[in-house]
């Protein structure tokens, strides 16, 4: 059912190796996301590796031990050195790397130029599918009505409001609708979910509200999966239908999870 | 500066205050719009919000330049200019000129400074009968409260809230009771008029201070700053010393932006320049014009990162775009400057260790900084506090050891695989206690401010990177 178009796919991505920073979320909690991460990267004609890896240091470089976070990002920079382009199927890890690894070496030249080309070569996955890959078409269909939760990381550290729509609109018997207030975060934030569960819980529950307003719908989308564990588990507590996808399950024709186990 | 420290439980509180949810929720839908639709009225708004970023730097990087300056200007028309290093000397200074001036009654427009360092009642402590003019400020006073924004310091209060105020504190004889917003608006405006014109001294704040005229700027869009400056024979201004810009131009800069980020007006209903006492050839003004320099704190964050959090004109975009903010108020900040802006500047005027929840009540948003006029880098600044936080081992022991923990275990990949599988499986065993099997409804320790609201989706059987390797190597990890 996919309308791409091949020929310049294949001039982009021939003999490109991705690494895959699947992230301690999807690695955990959703290896069906990493899998369908690796399947739109396959189709758009990279080859993917996935190297032995743990945590890109964002909970602590948000929580303040700059230390810890510099020597997760001197571990990461080693690990995914070697490839083309590092894909991570997040946005705030993804802007982790790209805009907060260059600033975390400012006494270490040397240590700072690994970070910048790193940065360089990472790309969120709906953002390198569009931008880099230029994808435009995907083999998936879903026959659901589908709101997309922004990122706030994505929207505001790395420019990602329409690549994920686009790919969205190219789901066969797939229907988005918007929510009136897509750039207002929806609590998750990390760490500050359960350092403040009250108010991230009032957040979720205006984001949840924002959700059912737009009427009938099935598929609550993300690019990143904190915020849909943060939604998903919300929605689950009040007895909603609602179901959590995350956008590479949508986008590779795995959302009933056949990958995973 | 006065900081209560217990965000949580004041948060909490404030969670439960219904009618303040609904005030909230009314910034939080009609504030972002009204400010949208006023900023395409510019022609470029990035453009206009690098030409402010520059002009607040300009001013910040020659600061001690631009305040002689703003002196020399202010004396020159037969002012005085007055610098106070913190709120004591602020206050005293500002006692000693109501005492020069044989006052006893003392009109005020909204300051956010003078909030700052009390202002109100240190003159009240020395016998002095101080009346806020602004009309939030007014009814804050009355109830003997703090400001929940910094704009509209009542948000928080409800209509039959200030109806019982005013039957408090109002000694008038009505033909009707108190019920409209009509009613309230017409007494509150017969009182204060009674005030203005029997203040002896009438102190304000000021939004700008113009360094090449000694002009001093003030917004108001309720006309109470104009009565406060002008009847009174005595005008005191009372400003913070960052508020300083070079030229009129730059006011004029500032000004398109301030009222469109603050109220989504093209400008506010009052802007007025005020340039020193009462000229031999005006016919009305006051014969005494002062100016207090608060520093307060403030060049202490002069050459360091947070110098770019004084480049703020107090605009409230960022709190009214900030959705902790519009989920908790202000009062739950436990400082008079509250928000994302008041999270990176209360550690700075106070202290860290009693403001330490403020830069960790935040999700990282990033709507701050977007509709910052002056490009504040706020998630950067908060970030600043919480690294100081963390290494003058002011956050919990089980955070920093945690911290410390993840970070160990993240340096050595493989480690990590096998703590991954251990906490896995810990969670499936928890999640293995109710019938469906996916979900964990009770976490023990700090998992449990995740379940006291939500349900946690059960871990797979097999990360991702073991089923990887399994596929890829045969099985083999």
């Amino acid at each position: 059912m996919s309308e791409a178009d091949p020929a310049p796919i294949q001039d982009l991505s021939a003999g490109k190796r991705v690494g895959l920073l699947a992230t301690c979320l999807i690695d955990t909690f959703r290896p069906n996301a990493g899998f369908a991460a690796v399947r739109l990267l396959e189709q758009a004609g990279y080859t993917v590796e996935v190297p032995v890896q743990g945590c890109c240091g964002q909970p602590n470089f948000n929580g303040g031990d700059e230390q810890g976070a510099r020597q997760m990002a001197v571990q990461i920079m080693q690990t995914f050195a070697e490839f083309d382009y590092v894909v991570v199927p997040s946005c705030s890890c993804a802007a982790m790397i790209r805009v907060h690894y260059p600033e975390l070496f400012p006494d270490d030249a040397a240590a700072a130029a690994k970070a910048a080309a790193l940065a360089e070569k990472t790309w969120e996955l709906t953002s390198f599918l569009v931008d880099v890959a230029q994808v435009n078409g995907v083999d998936a269909a879903l026959d659901a009505t589908v709101v997309l939760h922004d990122s706030c990381s994505g929207l505001r550290e790395l420019g990602i409001r329409e690549q994920p729509r686009a790919l969205l609109g190219r789901v066969s018997g797939l229907q988005q609708k918007e929510l009136a207030n897509p750039d207002v975060c929806c609590g998750f934030g990390g760490t500050f979910c359960v350092k403040y569960p009250d108010i991230s819980a009032r957040m979720a529950g205006k984001k949840m509200a924002d959700i059912k307003a737009v009427g009938p719908c099935d598929v609550v989308v993300s690019t990143d999966l904190g915020c849909l564990m943060h939604l998903g588990g919300s929605l689950h507590r009040e007895g909603s239908g609602l179901r959590v996808l995350h956008i590479a399950e949508v986008l590779a024709g795995m959302a009933d999870g056949e990958e995973s186990d | 500066m006065h900081v209560e420290r217990d965000f949580v439980s004041l948060s909490g509180k404030a969670l439960h205050d219904e009618s303040l949810g609904e005030a909230l929720d009314t910034v939080a839908s009609v504030m972002p719009i009204i400010r949208s639709q006023a900023l395409t009225q510019l022609e470029d708004f990035a453009a206009a919000r690098e030409r402010a970023r520059e002009v607040r730097d300009e001013a910040l990087n020659r600061l001690d330049h631009y305040l002689e300056l703003f002196e020399q200007n202010v004396q020159a028309m037969g002012g005085h200019v007055h610098w106070a290093s913190d709120d004591h000397e602020a206050c005293s200074i500002v006692a000693q000129l109501c005492e020069e001036a044989d006052a006893k009654l003392v009109t005020k427009s909204k300051s956010m400074v003078t909030e700052e360092i009390e202002l109100a009642a240190a003159l009240e402590q020395r016998g002095l009968e101080v009346v806020e003019t602004d009309l939030g400020e007014y009814i804050i006073q009355l109830r003997g409260e703090k400001p929940s924004h910094i704009l509209a310091p009542a948000l928080h209060v409800t209509i039959p809230q200030v109806i019982d105020s005013f039957n408090e504190h109002h000694k008038i004889n009505r033909d009707r009771p108190l019920e409209d917003t009509d009613q309230l608006l017409a007494e509150a405006r017969a009182v204060l008029r009674e005030k203005f014109m029997k203040a002896d001294v009438g102190i304000t704040g000021a939004n700008f201070l113009i360094a090449e005229t000694g002009g001093v700027v003030v917004v108001t869009n309720e006309g109470n700053a104009d009565l406060t400056a002008s009847l009174p024979d005595t005008h005191i201004v009372v400003t913070g010393i960052e508020k300083v810009v070079p030229t009129m131009d730059d006011a004029g800069l500032m000004l398109r932006l301030l009222a469109r980020s603050a109220i989504g007006q093209r400008l506010s209903n009052y802007t007025s320049f005020f340039h020193g006492p009462r000229r031999a050839s005006d016919t009305a003004g006051p014969g005494a014009f002062h100016v207090v320099l608060v520093d307060n704190g403030r060049s202490n964050m002069l050459g360091s990162e947070l110098q770019d959090m004084l480049r703020c004109i107090r605009c409230s975009a960022c709190i009214n775009h900030c959705p902790v903010y519009t989920a908790i108020g202000g009062h739950a900040y436990g400082s008079v400057y509250p928000g994302p802006m008041g999270a990176v500047l209360t550690p700075g005027l106070a202290d860290l260790d009693s403001a330490r929840h403020l830069p960790n009540a935040s999700t990282f948003c990033g709507r701050c900084e977007e509709v910052c006029p002056v490009a504040i880098p706020i998630p950067k600044l908060l970030r600043h506090w919480r690294k100081q936080e963390f290494s003058r081992h002011l956050r919990p022991r089980s955070e920093r050891f945690g911290l410390g923990a993840w970070a160990w275990i993240n340096t050595r990949p493989s480690l990590y695989q096998f703590v991954q599988r251990v906490a896995a499986s810990i969670l499936r065993r928890l999640s293995a206690q109710r019938s469906d099997g996916r979900w964990v409804s009770q976490l023990p320790g700090p998992g449990a401010g995740w379940t006291r609201h939500r349900d946690l989706q059960a871990p797979a059987a097999r990360s991702f990177q073991k089923q990887w390797r399994e596929r890829n190597s045969g099985g083999n990890t």
